[in-house]
């Protein structure tokens, strides 16, 4: 048991820091995208919430707060996903107009 | 039968396509793909969670479609500028998903040891089932109060009573006494719902007293809230892939966190417990906002006048705010700095890191009426060409152009770091009234004598320029 908790301490550390490096490269254009992904991928929870709501074939008190558990982590995570594909969808790069020529809508 | 060795594997294939998604967002171009990386990611790691033995799919899978429908429709139905309310609610979600599964977790374990449950799964896990159930909790209630907050369901103003600090201790301490006590009779689901009862009061009741204006910073810390509930389910649990994620969520809500308080100069201490936007003492720079010896009087000019100025300019900066949401007007705006550009003048977007109700609200807004994003510079690579820029259009910003900040000792946003808008030969401002701002703080930079004011609605002044200029 002890190793688990210090090898899962390690993970959470290193991964720390990881994270900190390459969200710091996040440009600031990009903020809101990156905190929306970021807030789908917090929806991982769902897999500890599908092991709730499946772990028995009757449906008991338990297995009904780990359905509520699966809806709350499924919305954040296709919500989640969705919203920030609709905005980097958005972020475009034109091409370099030229100046004072034709109609340019 | 799949092993659990090969589960963990899939998750460690998850955790890198995450990492690799989040490094993808480092530049406009490669973002798409990071975040379906990221997708792959999360479908893979769902996907050996349900090859493990022994689970039935009844309510895993219904579970699944209501949630797909709901957040399908939100995410398909939201407009852009209510991004920040549905990433609140998103989010809100997210801890509760986490507390839920925390939880069920302790009732199971409560089923299965009966009162020797401490022993058998240890004190760590036991901490950490019971901060995931109290952290989740909070970031639910706070995140939906958040959302309220930006709907204007609840007042944006600060919430307060006296003795608020001391009700929040002593729930706090409440939950505290509770969590000790499950650790002598685990089994008592009393005990877990008393203990979920109290973490969502102390949601709510510690975002009410939190200005509207301060909501981002609020979002980014209940962001990075969520992914910490997430890893001490992770711990909890023994999954590597909860504990990974968890904390690269937290890193991040935590970095936005920090730029937004940098951005205002102040400390999240103060953001939390200092009820700014009062009007009145914050508790710590707490100085009445008075005057501030500004001098000469507010100039409103016509359409026309404005249409003259732009004519004859040769540099244009657009400084956009939450007004520019507000009045959806950023595809006007994009007109107007379209037909600018084509005319030869050299347009540019200054946006800084706290304009709009979440951090980089402007970008998603202006990307959305397609304005190229290289046209858009942040307030630390734009801020020295203020000088040699003829005209600054200021639309809907207020105390992000505010230089009291920087001369004002008395003014509560004394040392933010604001854009200069007022050293370029121009400023045209166009405000709806002159109402003080979200932080309800005077402005001198309207009563300048290179100032013009153009009041009305955003939308439609700028509409009112194009259809002028194209005139």
């Amino acid at each position: 048991m002890a190793d688990t908790i210090l090898v899962g301490l390690y993970i959470f550390v290193l991964a720390l820091f990881a994270g900190a490096e390459l969200i710091a490269r996040v440009p600031q254009t990009l903020h809101t995208p990156l905190m929306s992904a970021s807030n789908a991928i917090s929806g991982i929870a769902i897999l500890g919430a599908l092991v709730v709501a499946g772990h028995s074939a009757t449906i008991n008190h338990t297995s009904i707060i780990g359905l509520l558990a699966v809806i709350f982590a499924t919305i954040n995570v296709v919500g989640g996903y969705m919203v920030t594909q609709r905005m980097l969808d958005m972020f475009k790069k034109k091409a370099p107009r030229a100046k004072k020529q034709g109609p340019v809508l | 039968m799949i092993s659990q060795n090969f589960i963990n594997f899939i998750y460690l294939i998850s955790a890198i396509l995450f990492m690799m998604g989040l490094k993808k967002l480092s530049s406009p171009a490669t973002a798409r793909l990071g975040n379906k990386l990221s997708m792959a990611g999360m479908a893979l790691a769902i996907l050996a969670t349900l090859m493990a033995p022994g689970l039935s799919f009844k309510l895993i899978a219904l579970g699944i479609i209501i949630g797909t429908i709901i957040g399908g429709w939100a995410a398909i139905k939201v407009e852009m500028t209510s991004m920040p309310e549905m990433v609140a609610l998103f989010n809100g979600c997210g801890g509760a998903a986490s507390a839920l599964v925390a939880l069920s977790e302790l009732q199971l374990r409560g089923n299965e040891f009966g009162p020797a449950m401490v022993e058998h799964i240890g004190t760590f896990a036991m901490i950490t089932l019971l901060l995931s159930v109290i952290i989740g909790g909070l970031t639910f209630t706070g995140s939906v109060i958040a959302y309220a907050k930006l709907q204007g369901i609840v007042s944006g103003q600060p919430i307060t009573y006296p003795g608020q600090q001391v009700v929040n201790g002593l729930i706090l301490i409440g939950t505290a006494v509770l969590s000790y006590m499950v650790f002598n009779d685990p089994t008592s689901h009393l005990l877990f719902y008393g203990i979920c009862l109290l973490s969502l009061i102390l949601g709510v009741l510690s975002v009410i007293p939190i200005g509207g204006a301060d909501m981002p910073v609020v979002i980014s810390l209940l962001n990075s809230y969520s992914g910490l509930a997430v890893s001490m389910t992770g711990f909890a649990l023994g999954n590597n892939a909860l504990i990974i994620v968890g904390s690269l969520v937290g890193a991040s809500g935590l970095f936005l966190t920090k730029i937004m308080c940098d951005a205002m100069n102040r400390s999240l201490s103060n953001v939390l417990f200092g009820a700014f936007g009062t009007g009145g003492g914050s508790d710590d720079g707490g100085v009445v906002a008075e005057g501030g010896g500004a001098e000469g009087s507010v100039k409103g000019y016509e359409v026309e006048d404005v249409v003259m100025v732009l004519e004859n300019a040769s540099s244009l900066i657009i400084v956009p705010g939450y007004g520019m949401a507000a009045a959806q007007a950023q595809h006007a705006v994009r007109e107007l700095g379209d037909y600018l550009d084509e005319e030869g003048v050299e347009v540019r977007y200054a946006i800084h890191p706290v304009a709009g109700r979440m951090p980089g609200h402007m970008n998603v807004l202006l990307a959305e009426a397609d304005v190229s994003y290289d046209q858009l510079f942040s307030m630390e690579d734009i801020n020295d060409d203020f000088s040699g820029t003829d005209v600054v259009l200021v639309i809907g910003a207020n105390d992000v152009v505010n230089p009291a900040a920087k001369t004002n000792p008395g003014s509560p946003i004394y040392g933010m770091p604001v854009l200069n808008v007022e050293e370029a030969q121009t400023v045209v401002v166009l405000k709806r009234s002159m109402k003080p701002g979200f932080a309800g703080i005077e402005n001198e930079l309207f009563l300048k004598d290179n100032t013009m004011m153009l009041f009305g609605d955003a939308k439609s002044s700028v509409q009112a320029l194009v259809a002028h200029l194209k005139g």
